[in-house]
């Protein structure tokens, strides 16, 4: 048998129907993952030309894009209309079509591509897809999960299958040891600022490489989560006993026996020595440094120590217009320190940043400190009520209050502004989120997305800093 | 969804790289439960000042672009999030066609669910658009689908690239589901040899939104 790389064992594991006549596939899907933001219109369609759900079984449901997160806003009527009337809607289709729904009181909702994994909904070797770009998180589990628009959500709802033709295979080795201060975070956007925002396109990226193998799942998921970015629909990481650990004994993980033997299972699931790929793109931790957005897209990044490029140094005239109207959009001067950029908010949060290694790492760095008195607000948002509930028990939310951040309630928050949580005009914040575009946290404000540690550092300091000229401890 | 074979229209230049779906359907616009009326907003934060007043430095609201159908622009087209209502604004908007060098995986996929062709043309032609496009009041441009060709009425002809089973179904008008539901019995023939499950070995909180107040 010829060898194959994870992707393709995935794909042929899940063809249901494949006519190898250069038409699309017709690939089974293990687990559709809906929100509110995106499956109405999805339901709507399925209704009106009299379909149902297929298997509400493999159908999981939640609140995320829209909630509040102030806990106590969700225990009475939803201000915000349309947002109610959407959550209402996901309330409605479910209950009809016996759709599982964490809905925002359930102590178990969170952000779904953060409950997905906690819960061990998702697992090794799956076909995983959501109407949300960023369901390439899942990836970091050695699954094939990727974002759809919603007549695909209505597709899956439908049939449980997804229309796909074969993408192109990308491999993305990190190589050396995770420095000091250089978190998932920095890698991540380090293979954006290398590849650009267009790199992956057409491809399915597998991470690989020293580096990548030393992070913790939450540092896996974190560069899954931003595949996405860099072009590429999935990103994945073959499971190993990394991620066997993390599995074992979550809510919908096999117990015992079966668990050992979808461990054995999960094994075969790396790609083989001979297996090609298309594209192969290699980095080194040593020239890693703890990166910092300027620009409008998440592939206008630089290292902490450089400045604000000049649109001049770009070859490509494109390049140089994009860059000439990010900085004015931004409100930067060429040649300004990234650490000289003075800040408004932060936000520490979204599916990227949210988990329970990103809130420890940040905890660690603002305890017994205080945010700057030119910071206006700073915000946690946990990625889930689970990590929440870990995160109290462990202290973190007063270590957060104390030094004046607020502490949330779980949901997407400002990385996407659907709720009260906006950045005001031409206001800029120091963002752990996944998009720096015009108007991404409200509209013209001004993102800068950095890791967890980079944004406490930022919020203590009032500007960027150089996190390895701290006293930290080797973060995620 | 409409069939797509031929198409004339008025161009309108959208001379920015990586346009992502953000500035097509802001994030305030996500929360519709329809698939209507998206056109309005297209573009949004860059068409409207404040109170919805049209800014008169986009190119959409330039007079010699009103009711333009085709819409030419830079690469990447469509990068970001997999929102559909993008496409949707595009083609309540009325833009038929889209000529790019190159366009981002989800958004690409989306517009054919929706009967819009996304055509793909070197980067050299699509700076010939351009030149001509801000030359020419009026400049219409002709798209057409079986024979994969970009024409205008001076002769110039390109070709341009699309997968065989995309513009079947931009042709046909197919409708996806309907198409895999041809399939029915596959479909159970895989779940019977797979048997995919979600089991819940430990009871997790899930509850109906309206319990909870």
């Amino acid at each position: 048998m010829s060898p194959k790389t994870l992707y393709q064992k995935i794909w042929d594991n899940h063809v249901v129907h494949e006519s190898h006549d250069g038409k699309p596939a017709l690939i089974y899907i293990d687990r559709h993952l809906i929100h509110e933001g995106t499956s109405p219109q999805a339901f709507a369609g399925l209704k009106s030309e009299g379909r149902t759900v297929r298997r509400p079984d493999l159908t999981f449901a939640v609140m995320d894009h829209s909630v509040p997160t102030v806990s106590k806003e969700r225990l009475l009527p939803i201000v915000d209309t349309d947002a109610r009337l959407q959550f209402e809607a996901l309330e409605k289709n479910c209950l009809e079509s016996g759709v599982r729904l964490f809905d925002m009181n359930s102590a178990n909702q969170g952000i779904v591509h953060i409950i997905g994994p906690e819960l061990g909904i998702t697992q090794p070797g799956q076909t995983i897809v959501c109407g949300d770009s960023h369901t390439s998180t899942h990836g970091a589990f050695g699954t094939l999960a990727f974002g759809i628009g919603t007549s695909e959500v209505e597709h899956v709802l439908a049939t449980q299958c997804l229309v796909q033709s074969r993408s192109k295979t990308m491999h993305i080795v990190v190589n050396g040891k995770r420095p000091r201060g250089v978190t998932a975070k920095d890698i991540v956007l380090a293979i954006i600022g290398k590849i650009g925002i267009s790199g992956g396109n057409g491809h399915v990226a597998e991470y690989g490489g020293e580096a990548i193998r030393g992070l913790s799942m939450d540092g896996r998921m974190t560069v899954c989560n931003m595949t996405i970015e860099g072009g590429a629909r999935a990103g994945m990481v073959a499971p190993d006993d990394t991620t066997f650990a993390y599995l074992e004994g979550r809510p919908f993980v096999p117990r015992g026996k079966a668990f050992q033997d979808a461990v054995e299972r999960w094994k075969l699931l790396k790609t083989d020595a001979d297996a090609g790929f298309d594209t192969t793109v290699e980095l080194h931790t040593k020239d890693i440094a703890p990166q910092v957005t300027w620009g409008t897209n998440p592939g206008m990044v630089s290292g902490v120590t450089s400045r604000v490029p000049d649109p001049g140094s770009f070859t490509d005239l494109n390049d140089q217009k994009a860059t000439e109207r990010a900085l004015i959009y931004m409100g930067l001067k060429a040649g300004t320190p990234i650490v000289d950029i003075p800040i408004d908010r932060v936000f520490i949060g979204s599916c990227t940043n949210s988990r329970i290694d990103d809130l420890r790492a940040a905890a660690h760095l603002v305890a017994g400190k205080h945010v700057a008195r030119s910071v206006k607000q700073a915000l946690v948002v946990p990625g889930s009520r689970g990590i929440k509930t870990q995160a109290e028990k462990e202290g973190l939310d007063k270590i957060f209050t104390d030094a004046g951040f607020e502490w949330r309630d779980a949901g997407c928050s400002m990385c996407i502004g659907m709720n009260a949580d906006v950045l005001p005009p031409h206001e800029r914040s120091a963002s752990t989120s996944n998009r720096n575009f015009e108007g991404r946290q409200g509209r013209d404000s001004r993102t800068h997305l950095v890791s967890p540690v980079m944004a406490a550092a930022a919020a203590i300091a009032g500007h960027f800093v150089d996190v390895r000229d701290l006293d930290i401890a080797n973060v995620e | 969804m409409q069939p797509f074979t031929e198409h004339t229209g008025l161009v309108m230049p959208l001379d920015r790289v990586n346009v992502d779906t953000d500035q097509m359907v802001p994030k305030q616009f996500l929360k519709a439960l329809t698939r209507e009326g998206f056109g309005r907003i297209l573009f949004y934060d860059w068409r409207y000042l404040a109170g919805e007043k049209p800014n008169p430095e986009f190119v959409l609201n330039y007079p010699r672009y009103r009711g333009a159908s085709v819409l030419l622009t830079r690469a990447n087209f469509g990068c970001g999030s997999s929102r559909e209502h993008a496409p949707w604004g595009v083609k309540d908007y009325g833009f038929r066609v889209i000529l790019s060098p190159s366009y981002a995986d989800i958004f690409y996929n989306n517009c054919f669910k929706n009967g819009i062709l996304p055509a793909t043309l070197s980067e050299a032609e699509i700076d010939e658009l351009f030149k001509r496009t801000e030359k020419e009041q009026g400049y219409s441009l002709t798209v057409d689908l079986p024979n994969q060709t970009v024409s205008d009425a001076h002769g110039l002809v390109y070709k341009f690239e699309i997968a065989p089973s995309r513009k079947e179904v931009l042709l046909k008008g197919l409708d996806d589901i309907g198409t895999s539901l041809q399939h029915a019995e596959k479909i159970d023939a895989y779940e019977k040899t797979h048997a995919a499950t979600a089991t819940m070995y430990e009871t997790v909180d899930i509850r109906n939104y309206s319990n909870g107040r």
